[in-house]
């Protein structure tokens, strides 16, 4: 293998890796405070491409993009107060067929609001053909946009978490509920704040992205299942793990193209998540004793 | 002599009520099966709108032969399950004249052996050659064969000293039954395949298997057989690597969304299509000119989205059943007899020519190389 072919599949594997991870993180911030997964993550991702696609004609693309980005966080909220707030102690199966029946309603509301047509944000950079060369290989910058976002919000996240006040009452949550409610944390808008947040996420990653892979009323179901792999391999509930484990699932695909057909690229990532299950069921970075506290 | 009066009564009467059905102006019904919704909709939506718009026109000008048309469209959402029941209750509780679609070639095969028993004429709007392949004798269909395509995508790489290729198919049974014409066909031309792939339908990268395939340094030329729009991924990850290899598609990439998806990458791409793709350009001469500009021009301004060739399968579906409807009357056997015996129709997608052996009706001119320059279609000139 050549050293240009070997950083060519490299930053194959970094694009998809970054865009599994941030719908990783996305999963693992609801997981932290609810302890479920919530299936609707992929269309938080969906909704963020297609908004900033509609908003685009009638501003620029920065505002155009916020815009989206606030608008799905309001839908994460509305969805969290309506659907999920009400519910006196529900267990976490009846949450997450709640999800998985969101996910399809907010699908099918895209197809009637949409249609099936498949759209794009233009590039940030350039154009479908602008290429930088790294050491002969050539990546479009909007690769490079797609791996700086992702890395900007692990490192913001990363700060929330730690130093708000927010932040750590959202931590306080996800260590242990009824001591958090004992010390008078509000758990219930720390929920919905988690719905928010990861709504926001998933929007900035749609819009992103979308340049590259394009926006679909259904590309969530497939970004769904890639995040939830790479969020169980890294171990559920831990944002920097995810972010590892979605590089690591990346670059994985993107080499095996060498040795088996492209046909295979499904197979693998999913041959993985089995694994991951059977050997670690808490992941490759998680801590058995943590995971077994957990619920789910 | 009184019998005589009264036998004559009799005689008059029963003329007189024969004469009535004729007088009286009657409907034919037709059936319409097609994907309107669902991941095929893309086709099913412009087939179902230029349907609507054709029994408008028809019936504003009197129907055929004075007999108003009736069309009844059925969305299958590109299930063959759902096909195959709507095809059972047109034929045997609305008892139609004849079926229009299935807009895929999946559901198409689920019914044609119904359609058959039937004895209902079955004009598909699929591509797939198995459809009529073997002839069925009530299954005929609109689009062009897919060897055709790769015939002539192989006529140009012979002219332009190409040898080897490498193939990229999408994971649809367009995909699939193009790759395989693509292996099976190469040898007749001296041409090899020396790399394949198929990439998923929601595939959103495809930069490493592009780089895999450029590292094989034999490749001269890439053919990438898909109708969904991951076939534009590829496009812009070839040209992004910076490889200016020939490209060629096939008559799947003929919707100008995939163009404007690959956008500046898509340009000098090559692809085989029916004329309607460049109907503004054709010389006036041609026999297909009038009708396709009629056609493209009409559906854009009733529906201001552009004609895709999709739309214009059912178009000629919808008029070779006109045709034979007007020279066999209401009937299901005289219909697919005349359909079978139509020749030099010229429609959207060629000049059909049926015959007992041929329920297609196209042959290789049906297809045209064009090329895109400037974010559009225009007929391929060579290099």
């Amino acid at each position: 293998m050549t050293i240009e072919l070997f950083i060519q599949y490299c930053f194959a594997g970094l694009t998809y890796g970054s865009i599994y991870a941030i719908v990783a993180i996305g999963f693992n911030i609801i997981y932290n405070t609810t302890g479920i997964i919530n299936f609707a993550q992929g269309e938080f991702v969906m909704l963020g491409g297609m908004i900033s696609i509609s908003l685009l004609p009638l501003m620029p693309m920065p505002l155009a993009i916020a815009l989206a980005v606030v608008i799905t966080m309001a839908v994460g909220a509305l969805i969290e107060i309506i659907f999920i707030r009400w519910l006196k102690n529900p267990s976490v199966l009846r949450m997450i067929i709640i999800t998985i029946g969101l996910s399809i309603l907010i699908r099918e509301t895209a197809v009637h609001i949409w249609g099936e047509g498949i759209r794009a944000l233009p590039y940030f950079i350039g154009n479908q053909v602008t290429a930088i060369s790294v050491f002969g290989a050539r990546i479009s910058p909007q690769v490079l946009v797609v791996i700086g976002v992702c890395g900007l919000m692990v490192v913001a996240l990363g700060l929330f978490f730690k130093t708000t006040s927010v932040g750590r009452q959202m931590r306080a949550c996800s260590a242990n509920r009824t001591a958090a409610v004992l010390c008078g944390i509000n758990t219930r808008n720390m929920v919905t704040f988690s719905f928010v947040l990861s709504a926001g996420i998933g929007a900035l990653a749609g819009c992103v992205m979308s340049p590259i892979t394009y926006s679909e009323y259904d590309i969530g179901t497939g970004l769904a299942i890639k995040g939830f792999t790479v969020a169980i391999i890294g171990g559920l509930g831990n944002a920097g793990s995810a972010v590892i484990a979605g590089l690591l699932l990346g670059l994985i695909e993107a080499f095996s193209v060498s040795v088996v057909p492209l046909a295979f690229q499904d197979a693998i990532a999913i041959a993985i998540l089995l694994v991951i299950l059977f050997v670690r069921p808490h992941g490759l970075f998680g801590s058995s004793e943590a995971a077994g506290l957990k619920e789910f | 002599m009184k019998r005589f009066v009264s036998k004559a009564v009799l005689a008059a009467t029963a003329a007189s009520l024969m004469l009535v059905p004729a007088a009286m102006a009657g409907t034919i019904k037709v059936g319409a099966i097609l994907a309107v919704t669902g991941g095929a909709s893309f086709l099913g939506g412009p087939e179902a709108r230029t349907l609507e718009m054709l029994v408008e026109e028809i019936n504003a000008k009197g129907g055929i032969n004075g007999d108003k048309v009736e069309m009844i469209i059925k969305d299958s959402g590109a299930s063959p399950e759902k096909a195959i029941s709507f095809a059972k209750q047109l034929i045997e509780e609305e008892k139609v004249l004849a079926i229009i679609g299935p807009s895929t070639s999946g559901e198409t095969m689920k019914i044609k052996d119904i359609s058959e028993a039937g004895k209902t004429p079955l004009l598909s709007c699929a591509a797939a050659e198995v459809i009529v392949n073997p002839v069925a004798s009530y299954v005929f269909k609109t689009p062009q064969n897919d060897s055709l395509a790769v015939k002539k995508i192989f006529m140009e790489m012979n002219r332009l000293g190409i040898t080897k290729i490498a193939v990229l198919a999408g994971n649809t049974g367009f995909g699939q039954a193009g790759k395989g014409q693509l292996l099976k066909i190469a040898p007749e031309f001296g041409i090899e395949v020396i790399e394949t792939e198929v990439y998923d339908k929601k595939a959103t990268d495809l930069s490493a298997v592009v780089a895999k395939i450029r590292a094989n340094k034999d490749v001269q030329a890439v053919v990438n057989w898909s109708v969904v729009p991951a076939q534009s991924i590829v496009i812009k990850n070839i040209r992004q690597a910076g490889w200016d290899v020939p490209l060629f598609q096939s008559h799947g990439f003929g919707n100008i969304k995939y163009v404007e998806l690959a956008g500046a990458a898509a340009e000098g791409v090559i692809f085989p299509a029916g004329r309607l793709l460049i109907a503004d350009t054709l010389s006036a001469d041609h026999p297909q000119a009038a009708l396709l500009k009629s056609y493209v021009s009409n559906y854009e301004s009733k529906y201001n989205e552009t004609a895709s060739t999709f739309g214009g399968h059912a178009y000629d579906a919808f008029t070779i059943l006109v045709k034979a409807v007007e020279t066999a009357g209401n009937d299901r056997d005289k219909v697919r007899a005349a359909v079978e015996n139509l020749q030099g129709f010229a429609g959207t997608g060629g000049v059909f020519n049926f015959s007992a052996t041929d329920h297609n009706g196209l042959d290789i001119d049906a297809f045209e190389m064009m090329t895109v320059k400037d974010g559009k279609f225009v007929a391929y000139t060579g290099k």
